[in-house]
């Protein structure tokens, strides 16, 4: 039941040597100099992780920001359930930066990326809660002269079997003094009363219920400045010459001064500072600028996928098997797919507060790779990057936008400061249209597919070519054989591990648009190019679309197991041939971040436009520590992976982005919203991705929902262009 | 040139300009910081607020055009009524940037229909974007808290 699933989790490599700008370093880990210029911290009694204050309340440190994906609860679950504290007094507060002790274990760096946050702090956070419940315990046992194998913990009080209890209020003063233990025993799953039960809810719901909630945006600090960038309007646009007479003029402008990525124009206010840009005029230089449109680049791309690209083209082989030569003779299903570029379009727009000089190296927002901003700033003010100090807030929305490895607008944020540097703090804000016209897209992507079948109406022979911009290029990631984000989800798939012979290459594009992970990543445009073409076959073949999955599910053997399962909860929750009058049922399977979940969509059309209704899905996600925050990201994730099927593209004019705001990128709204049950398969497993994989499947489930309907297969996204 | 506000119940001075539109004067002047800016051009709903009761974008709100109105944030809301005792219950919020637009525009919702149908609720709420996709447990609050169940 729990095959491994093809690597998709990505690892940072960043060499001393780029930390320290080329000083010798010798005898220190990379985390070690990642925090050199940190101040050396003290935890307490309890660790990194755990604080618990004079009154017995327990405050959980959590290494990962909070930006909706729910890990606040989760991993303050996790630390609660082996200390048995008392859950409806539990705190949650945000690390601070520092890579040697809050890095991401799967990442390398201090991050969150990759749904990986509860997964990585599993026994890192199970073995914290274990070690401190084990001191309350050693506490105990010491003051009352007892065995320490007659206490037991429950709610943040401590009792012997004798009746005599005490709080961990009381006992606080002795544990403190206790040595944590460096194996402490952990529980066994079985007697979980916590993890896995509805009352692992979020910390954080009054507060972004009632506007208290703190975000970047809502940053105030005495003395503080607000900026705007006027940016360049195609990609590599450099400033030429501006004219800044008329912004100078305007009331509450501090300063107008050129930085790299534009012209920055710093005001009293966030409205000052708006409308002194709007009184700037500048002079671009659009010589090394991208200035090819999206309908150009999905031509080339075409062109490329056919075989005849220029010379330069280079491909790279991503799976393989067989002999290729003869295999697509016959009768051959031909598929292409062209897929957008996408915004995040989070609903807070990217913004930064920094305050740098007098003594200052600090910044304040939602940061999501604390490690990454910290080098990138200490590049841009010379200083080391563990002295910058990062506060972490909530971010409001992220998609993959806040981890960016050139820290685009925190940089920005940080030239200006800079440039200032009187350590008066400067809070950077950017506009919807700066957001949405800033780049570091989903990559626009072209697949195509020749697929031959066997006698037995599987897939005997499948040829797939990838065209697609690489999100890790000129990234501190390994660039060393396939770029797997470009492919993930074709890579690995259970289709082509039964399937005889096999011819699947990527060529990766360089175009001036910059890319970026997008919630779900490779899977974004794999999962439906994959789901879709077997519904594509199954219906070639006669055969039931979720009959036909069982079949290459079990010719792929254990790596199709979990794909088994799930299919199989959700066609039996839904079920499978029974949609709701009016509509027509579409499936799709997808595995990522370690996870699998299938969905089965009820979908009707409304005109042309396609209208879902209920969405069944079934997760196999490990072992499941939140299960409501699990539905919450099934649910989300499904809205989001739904905006983007139905609406969702950038397109490029010349070089202009055509999309400046909500008006022109279509987002999914409440009249559109499907109904989402989610069923979790139960696992033992360690726990894996939930914030990503929900978001990938509704796109082909639709599509195969309307291939039911019209016969008509879908060859480019969005459905609503 | 200061303005005054009836803000939550309260006469402010406000001393931006009057073509300031509300939602910076909210935000950057007076702190109350939980309205929202998400796209300024009255797209995405994160900056309603009630205006005489009704729910309006403060971004295409100029101060100057707002005296003698009653003007009510999600900071008035008390944080005990009826819809964020829901939210909270069915932990609505993901990132919740967008909820204090939401929760404003079903809290007017529910003043002129208290028990709204799902085409109320569509009609009410379409205009207000949510990006992490909290639709269905925005419309079961909303229901729960109108006394229907959900």
């Amino acid at each position: 039941m729990n095959a491994p699933l093809a690597p998709s989790r990505r690892a940072f490599v960043i060499s001393a040597t780029a930390i320290a700008g080329g000083a010798l370093l010798v005898g220190c880990s990379v985390a070690d100099a990642l925090s050199i210029g940190a101040a050396d911290p003290d935890f307490g009694a309890f660790g990194p992780f755990i604080q618990i204050g004079p009154d017995g309340a327990v405050t959980v440190i959590c290494k990962h920001i909070e930006f909706g994906q729910g890990s606040h609860a989760g991993l303050a679950a996790i630390v609660a359930e082996e200390l048995d504290a008392d859950w409806s007094k539990v705190r949650v507060v945000e690390a601070p930066a520092d890579a040697k002790v809050y890095a991401n274990l799967t990442l390398g760096v201090q991050g969150t990326g990759g749904s990986s946050a509860i997964a990585n702090s599993w026994d890192q956070l199970r073995s914290a809660g274990a070690a401190a419940r084990s001191m309350f315990v050693s506490a105990a046992a010491q003051l009352w002269s007892v065995p320490a194998t007659e206490i037991s913990v429950k709610d943040s009080v401590v009792s012997h079997v004798s009746g005599r209890h005490a709080s961990f209020a009381e006992l606080i003063p002795a544990a403190a003094k206790i040595a944590p233990p460096k194996t402490p025993a952990l529980k066994d799953p079985k007697t979980y009363t916590l993890i896995g039960t509805d009352r692992v809810r979020r910390k954080d719901s009054a507060a972004k219920s009632t506007g208290l909630a703190r975000y970047t945006q809502d940053v105030r600090l005495p003395g503080m400045r607000v900026a705007m960038v006027a940016h360049p309007p195609r990609f590599g646009g450099k400033v030429k010459s501006f004219d800044d007479t008329a912004t100078r003029k305007a009331p509450s402008v501090v300063d107008v001064f050129e930085i790299p990525s534009g012209v920055a124009v710093v005001a009293e206010s966030t409205w000052a500072a708006r409308q002194g840009r709007e009184l700037l005029k500048v002079v671009w230089d659009d010589s090394k600028a991208e200035t090819r449109g999206t309908d150009e680049l999905l031509a080339f791309y075409r062109t490329v996928a056919a075989g005849h690209g220029p010379d330069s083209v280079k491909w790279q082989t991503f799976e393989t098997r067989g002999d290729a030569a003869g295999a697509f003779g016959g009768d051959v299903l031909q598929a292409a797919y062209d897929f957008p570029y996408l915004a995040h379009a989070t609903m807070e727009p990217m913004n930064c507060v920094a305050e740098i000089g007098a003594g200052k190296k600090k910044l304040t927002f939602g940061s999501q790779i604390p490690t990454i901003d910290q080098l990138n700033t200490g590049a841009i003010i010379g200083a080391l990057p563990g002295s910058v100090e990062i506060e972490t807030l909530f971010a409001g929305g992220s998609f993959g936008r806040r981890a960016n490895f050139q820290s685009d607008y925190v940089a920005e944020c940080v030239h200006i400061a800079k440039r200032l540097g009187d350590g008066r703090p400067l809070k950077l804000v950017w506009t919807r249209e700066d957001d949405m016209t800033a780049g570091y897209y989903r990559p626009l992507a072209h697949h195509a597919l020749q697929v031959a079948l066997g006698p037995d109406g599987l897939p005997h022979a499948w040829r797939q070519r990838v065209v697609i911009q690489s999100v890790i290029k000129g990234s501190p990631m390994p660039q060393s054989g396939v770029d797997s984000t470009a492919v993930e989800g074709a890579m690995g798939s259970p289709y082509l591990t039964g399937t005889p012979v096999v011819d699947g290459r990527v060529a990766l594009m360089e175009v001036g648009a910059p890319v970026l992970w997008w919630r779900s990543v490779g899977a974004t445009h794999t999962a439906f190019v994959m789901e879709h073409t077997i519904d594509r076959l199954a219906r070639k073949a006669g055969r039931d679309p979720v009959d036909y999955r069982r079949a290459l599910y079990q010719r792929a053997g254990p790596a199709g197991a979990r794909h088994r399962a799930v299919l199989d909860l959700a066609v039996a929750k839904a079920p499978w041939g029974k949609p709701a009058p009016g509509y027509a049922q579409g499936v799709a399977v997808h595995a990522s971040f370690g996870s699998v979940v299938a969905q089965i969509a009820e979908v009707k059309l409304d005109g042309k436009v396609p209208r879902v209704g209920r969405v069944v899905t079934a997760i196999d996600c490990g072992t499941a520590v939140a299960p409501d925050q699990i539905a919450a990201q099934m649910e989300g994730g499904t809205c989001l992976g739904l905006a983007a099927a139905l609406y969702g593209a950038i397109t490029l004019k010349d070089g202009y982005v055509q999309q400046r705001n909500f008006d022109r990128y279509r987002v999914l709204r409440m009249n559109e919203a499907p109904q989402v049950e989610t069923y979790i398969l139960p696992s033992t497993a360690p726990p894996s991705g939930v914030g990503e994989p929900g978001t990938p499947v509704i796109g082909p489930a639709v599509a195969n929902a309307l291939l039911a309907l019209t016969g008509q297969p879908t060859e480019s996204l969005p459905f609503v262009a | 040139m200061a303005v005054i506000l009836n803000i939550n119940g309260k006469d402010v001075t406000v001393s931006s300009p009057p073509e300031t539109p509300l939602l910076w004067a909210l935000r950057d002047e007076l702190g109350l910081t939980g309205t929202k800016y998400g796209c300024g051009i009255a797209q995405c709903g994160a900056c309603t607020v009630h205006l005489n009761g009704q729910p309006q974008r403060s971004c295409q709100t100029p101060v100057g055009a707002l005296a003698g109105v009653k003007i009510q944030t999600i900071e008035g809301l008390g944080g005990a009524h009826p819809l964020q005792t829901a939210w909270v219950a069915r932990d609505v919020p993901q990132c919740g940037y967008c909820q204090s637009g939401q929760i404003m525009s079903a809290a007017a919702l529910l003043a002129r229909t208290p028990r709204p149908t799902d085409a109320d609720i569509d009609q009410a709420m379409s205009g207000n974007i949510c990006r992490c996709g909290a639709y269905q447990r925005i419309r079961a609050a909303i229901k729960e808290a109108a006394g229907l169940g959900a």
